[in-house]
């Protein structure tokens, strides 16, 4: 079960300083899971990435991530972080922007070509190759998403944070995006959090979803977390979950029982 | 003109100069803090005008007054360090604060003249040995710090989530800024900072896709105008720091045109 079990998670109360942002979460993630992460602005989905990458402390309980404490710069991490600023004038080449994820934390000057190199493969993975030459600054949005997918992946982590990917992009894109990363991490037995607004794209891929809202953290295949009764549990709120024909999702109520806990 | 003394010592004092600052401004301009190195500059102007007010050396003052002023700032963090309404008001303040100190000091025109707009012709060879050392200390801490530094600034968050220390890492090049600002006075005063420490740099970021290429097109730049500029001025008799100025300035107008004649040149072809 040990080696399994990528995250694990008991009585968890996450927060800064003195302010709660959710308490006494309990769940485990195993090898391989590809898990949405939902909930409404300012919930804490991306405090709980911020706990895996160690960046922040819990309040108290028990966090595990690949059988150890959450350590800052772990290498079997690939993040893609929110708000990617990127200036649009930069000239700077996208391969150069890759190879930074390989070993743009260790000190010096490197010469060596196997960043580059390992950079053209990742991106080559994420249908990106042709633009490996581009700079920066005139990728679109759904390009720059590849581009950032890549320099998560380089160094091959065992898992993947992917924080609002799909944010920038229409419908169409959504869905090639999910598609690829979801053909990525199959075969690279990766395992994936990716912080969504919308569960619709991700219904067809997804394992397990997480859902923290007001305070409070829920976990389960989708029919488990995403019915009336368990998110109404949550927000202590009237919220209807409705299903089309398709098996697609609306959730009802939500949106005007928002508590923000920034 | 190498036989005079002072030119060897101008050449020598303003090529290290110019190599330092056009790394440095690399990065200065990649992480869009041309206005907090300007800004540095004028807090070193203080300094070394307090410094020779009260008879010191004023490169202390310059290294003292920049130092703190870069602390400040990187303890203030990304958001205040942006702020460029606040940060223009204590300046200006600063400026006008230098200006009372040097106006009790008897020698106080020239002095002023050499702080704001550098004084090349005048570096000593003590000046040129301590230039040397100090460029050389800046020189190794950015071969240290440039990886880290170069993703910090093109991804600050990632960065930080891989274990890079982005808040010491940019109180160090703050820091940095702030030395290679102090010796780059003798050569181009405060006011004239920006033609080697942004403008170089300022160009190379619209030719480069390497950022290894960025920084070297950026010292070439810098070393380049230096050189012109001390062998022009040494023959038509106007301030140096105004050739260096100029032809950064033209090389930096050139390239941004450079679309735009392109441009030209394919209709002319069409015709």
């Amino acid at each position: 079960m040990e080696q399994n079990n990528v995250i694990n998670v008991k009585n968890l109360t996450a927060g800064y300083g003195s302010h709660i942002v959710w308490q006494d979460a309990n769940f485990s993630i195993n090898k391989g899971e590809f898990v949405a992460v939902l909930g409404p602005n300012g919930a804490g989905k991306t405090t709980l990435f911020r706990l895996l990458l160690g960046l922040v402390k819990p309040i108290s309980g028990q966090i595990e991530l690949l059988g150890a404490y959450p350590k800052k710069g772990n290498a079997k991490i690939g993040y893609v972080p929110q708000r990617h600023p990127i200036d649009s004038e930069t000239k700077i080449a996208t391969v150069e922007f890759v190879r930074l994820g390989l070993d743009g934390d260790r000190w010096g000057i490197s010469f060596s070509q196997e960043g580059t190199k390992q950079a053209l493969e990742v991106l080559k993975v994420v249908g990106a190759l042709e633009l490996a030459y581009r700079p920066l600054g005139v990728l679109s949005g759904g390009e720059l998403q590849r581009v950032f997918l890549a320099q998560a992946l380089i160094g091959s982590p065992d898992l993947l944070l992917l924080d609002e990917p799909l944010a920038n992009l229409d419908i169409r894109r959504e869905g090639e995006f999910v598609k690829l990363i979801k053909s990525i991490v199959v075969s690279r037995n990766i395992t994936v959090l990716l912080i969504a607004h919308n569960i619709n794209p991700l219904l067809s891929v997804l394992d397990k979803v997480v859902y923290i809202a007001n305070g409070k953290v829920a976990i389960g295949n989708s029919v488990d977390v995403l019915n009336s009764k368990t998110l109404s549990g949550l927000y202590d709120a009237p919220i209807e979950v409705l299903r089309d024909s398709y098996g697609r999702v609306a959730i009802v109520g939500a949106e005007e029982n928002i508590h923000h806990h920034e | 003109m190498l036989q005079y003394g002072f030119m060897l010592h101008a050449f020598e004092a303003g090529t290290m100069v110019a190599i330092v600052a056009g790394i440095i401004g690399y990065f200065v301009v990649l992480r869009r803090s041309s206005f907090a190195a300007h800004a540095l500059s004028h807090a070193g102007f203080t300094g070394a005008a307090g410094a020779v007010l009260i008879g010191i050396n004023p490169l202390i003052g310059l290294l003292t007054f920049t130092s703190g002023g870069a602390i400040v700032m990187a303890l203030l963090g990304k958001k205040a360090a942006s702020r460029d309404v606040q940060i223009g008001t204590v300046l200006a303040f600063m400026l006008g604060l230098g200006l009372l100190f040097l106006t009790f000091y008897k020698g106080y025109a020239t002095e002023a003249y050499s702080l704001l707009f550098g004084e090349i012709l005048g570096i000593s060879q003590s000046a040129v040995i301590t230039t040397l050392i100090t460029a050389i200390i800046l020189f190794i801490a950015m071969v240290i710090i440039y990886r880290p530094l170069l993703f910090s600034s093109l991804d600050e968050d990632c960065a930080e989530a891989k274990g890079v220390p982005i808040f010491w890492l940019g109180m160090v090049f703050m820091i940095l800024i702030a030395i290679a600002t102090s010796i780059s006075v003798q050569v181009v005063g405060v006011l004239l900072i920006f033609s080697l420490m942004v403008t170089p740099a300022a160009t190379a970021e619209r030719l480069a896709s390497k950022p290894i290429y960025g920084i070297f097109i950026s010292v070439l730049i810098a070393v380049m105008a230096t050189w012109l500029g001390l062998f022009i001025s040494f023959y038509v008799p106007y301030p140096v720091s105004f050739f260096i100025t100029g032809i950064v300035f033209l090389i930096y107008i050139f390239v941004r045109l450079m679309p735009f004649f392109k441009n030209i040149y394919y209709k002319l072809l069409v015709i």
